[in-house]
């Protein structure tokens, strides 16, 4: 019966696709298992499997599935005990809240301009607006700085704020979300007599919002994610994001170290988790040609 | 995927647009004054942050850091004797080479693997999630997995007693040669979430009519891929490589919180011979560095969105 046959195959073949897709997941989702589980570790557990990693034990690192005393110990600390943590929180909000409503303000009617109007020129600084969204940081940092220091800004948040605010990125992502709307509309919409504030404003909105919250999406992983800009801008330690403090906590307080990471972790997965279809949707429209 | 498609047809009606618009006088500029008004808080933060301070780079590049003395090419030649320098630009060539083709080429599998599911939106989660990863959170697991008596050499010896193959392993990943490895290991770990993502866009823009055709005609799975959907995905095969490209500069997080300023030097990165620069206050080689990348890549992106052009 060759049919029966193929169908077995075709069976087979699928699950071992799965089984394929599967090792690999495994493999990505390990590390956050690690930290849910070392952050609930008791400390003394946990120092003895992580013995041989100090260097003073023989063997290998263990691990336990589920920790032998588990311990909310670590949380408590943190929460209500380590007063610097929360100033961190605070800066990383803020710093991130005051980039992505800089970048509405500032990004949005600036991917409006490119998408709803062709002019002389545009297509020249389009393509300006593209290289300068693909140089990486270290190539921008001694022009940011000269700046920054002459509008004596360093060492302060805005030093990190406003040279994101006018990053060309989000107004690519902005754009290929107002690039999906039929022009046509607008036509029709300036025939009957809108201005064009008022097109942008009740008509381009609300139909290109897809690309905007692909942008706020991806904006907020990656600034929440922020290094290099304070590592370079920042030097009072008061002044840091939550992502630079988590290096700072030793070997020694590991469990304290991961229970902190895995709070640090929440917000992005929490924004992952909403946002997850229009961070695709970005990724798709950060892929799109002009 | 609709977005892809419905964006071509929108690119196109822009063209035509275009064409529309220029030469009629009042309509266009009107236009042109809706258009300035929209960019102008845009271009006046740009140009004042970006443009302005990087013709000053251009300038400082030929003069002395503390001086302001012009010096013609010197900073120039400086660099390109400077050790550090010749390192960090090798190690930086090394890390893109290998890390590229292997990342597009897992995303490509994985995509390809996927695309035959209905439903495998929550596998691409999985593969997205590093992506929402912040990386100071990974460091410390990152340690863990790679450190002399850390997991992998665990489960490497736990495999070698099984098969009775080899010993106890204890390679020294992060002090070695082996660290490059570790980057390129969590530079894939990150991205191959997005590439995956941008695949199947393409592949789900490829009208599923081309390969039913195929199909009929007796084309197998493999004849498939090879001869349809491949051919289709040179669009998006320019794209991943460009981004891919970009985010690698981002390992430099990776490698920084692993191992410091200075770490083991096959993963001295041109990103931190430019922080150590930094730090040191020594603006005139940055400067021409900074001249010289930027053309770099400023010339890399121009060839490659002009294969891109000829593609499609």
């Amino acid at each position: 019966m060759p049919k029966f046959r193929k169908e077995i195959y075709g069976m087979i073949k699928k699950y071992m696709a799965v089984v394929a897709l599967l090792v690999p997941a495994v493999l990505i989702c390990l590390p956050v298992f690690l930290i849910l589980t070392g952050s609930v570790m008791d400390s003394l557990e946990m120092k003895q499997y992580l013995l041989p990693v100090f260097g003073e034990g023989e063997g290998y690192i263990r691990w336990k599935l589920i920790p032998d005393y588990p311990t909310f110990e670590h949380y408590g600390r943190l929460l209500f005990m380590t007063p610097s943590f929360f100033v961190l929180f605070w800066n990383s909000v803020k710093m991130v809240l005051c980039i992505l409503a800089g970048q509405l303000l500032v990004g949005v009617p600036a991917a409006w301009a490119f998408a709803a109007y062709s002019v002389r020129g545009s297509r020249a600084l389009f393509a300006l607006y593209v290289v300068l969204m693909l140089l990486p940081f270290q190539v921008t940092m001694l022009s940011s700085y000269l700046v920054l220091d002459r509008l004596a800004l360093m060492n302060t948040h805005a030093a990190i704020i406003l040279p994101a605010v006018f990053s060309t990125l989000p107004i690519f992502l902005t754009y290929g979300g107002f690039r999906a709307i039929p022009p046509q509309l607008f036509e029709a919409a300036r025939i009957d007599g809108a201005s064009e504030l008022r097109i942008f404003l009740t008509m381009g909105l609300p139909l290109g919002k897809s690309g905007l919250l692909s942008a706020m999406v991806l904006g907020f992983l990656e600034y929440w994610n922020l290094m290099e800009q304070p590592l370079a801008f920042l030097e009072e330690k008061a002044l840091w994001p939550l992502s630079l403090y988590l290096p700072e906590i030793s070997w020694l307080q590991a469990g304290f170290a991961l229970c902190a990471s895995f709070v640090t972790l929440i917000p992005a997965a929490f924004v992952f988790v909403l946002g997850q279809d229009y961070l695709e949707q970005g990724i798709v429209y950060s892929g799109l040609k002009e | 995927m609709v977005e892809t498609r419905a964006g071509k047809i929108s690119l196109h009606n822009y063209r035509v647009r275009n064409k529309q618009a220029w030469g009629n006088g009042k309509k266009y500029r009107r236009r042109r004054r809706a258009f300035l008004l929209f960019l102008l808080p845009s271009l006046a933060g740009v140009t004042l942050f970006v443009l302005l301070p990087f013709l000053d780079v251009v300038k400082r590049s030929f003069q002395t850091a503390v001086t302001g003395e012009f010096t013609g090419v010197k900073n120039y030649g400086v660099i390109f004797q400077n050790q550090a320098f010749v390192l960090a630009v090798k190690n930086t060539a090394r890390f893109t080479v290998v890390c590229i083709p292997l990342l597009v080429l897992a995303g490509l599998l994985v995509a390809l693997t996927l695309s035959n599911f209905h439903n495998a939106s929550l596998i691409k989660s999985v593969y997205l999630f590093p992506l929402a990863m912040p990386t100071a959170t990974i460091v410390l697991v990152w340690k863990m997995v790679f450190y002399r008596q850390g997991f992998l050499n665990l489960f490497l010896t736990k495999i070698g007693e099984l098969t009775g193959l080899w010993g106890s392993v204890t390679t020294d990943y992060l002090g070695t040669g082996a660290s490059f490895w570790v980057l390129v290991a969590s530079y894939l770990w990150k991205n191959t979430g997005y590439t995956v993502v941008l695949w199947l866009a393409g592949i789900l823009a490829i009208p599923s009519e081309f390969i039913e055709a195929a199909k009929v005609d007796g084309a197998g799975r493999w004849k498939c891929i090879r001869y349809i959907i491949l051919p289709n995905l040179k669009g998006s095969f320019y794209t991943i490589v460009i981004l891919s490209f970009l985010n690698s500069f981002k390992i430099y997080r990776e490698a920084y919180l692993v191992a410091g300023s200075y770490p083991q030097e096959d993963i001295y990165l041109l990103q931190h011979l430019f922080n150590n620069w930094f730090v040191n206050l020594e603006f005139d080689k940055m400067a021409a560095a900074v001249v010289c990348v930027g053309a770099v890549l400023f010339v890399a992106i121009m060839a490659l969105q002009r294969i891109w052009d000829k593609a499609e």
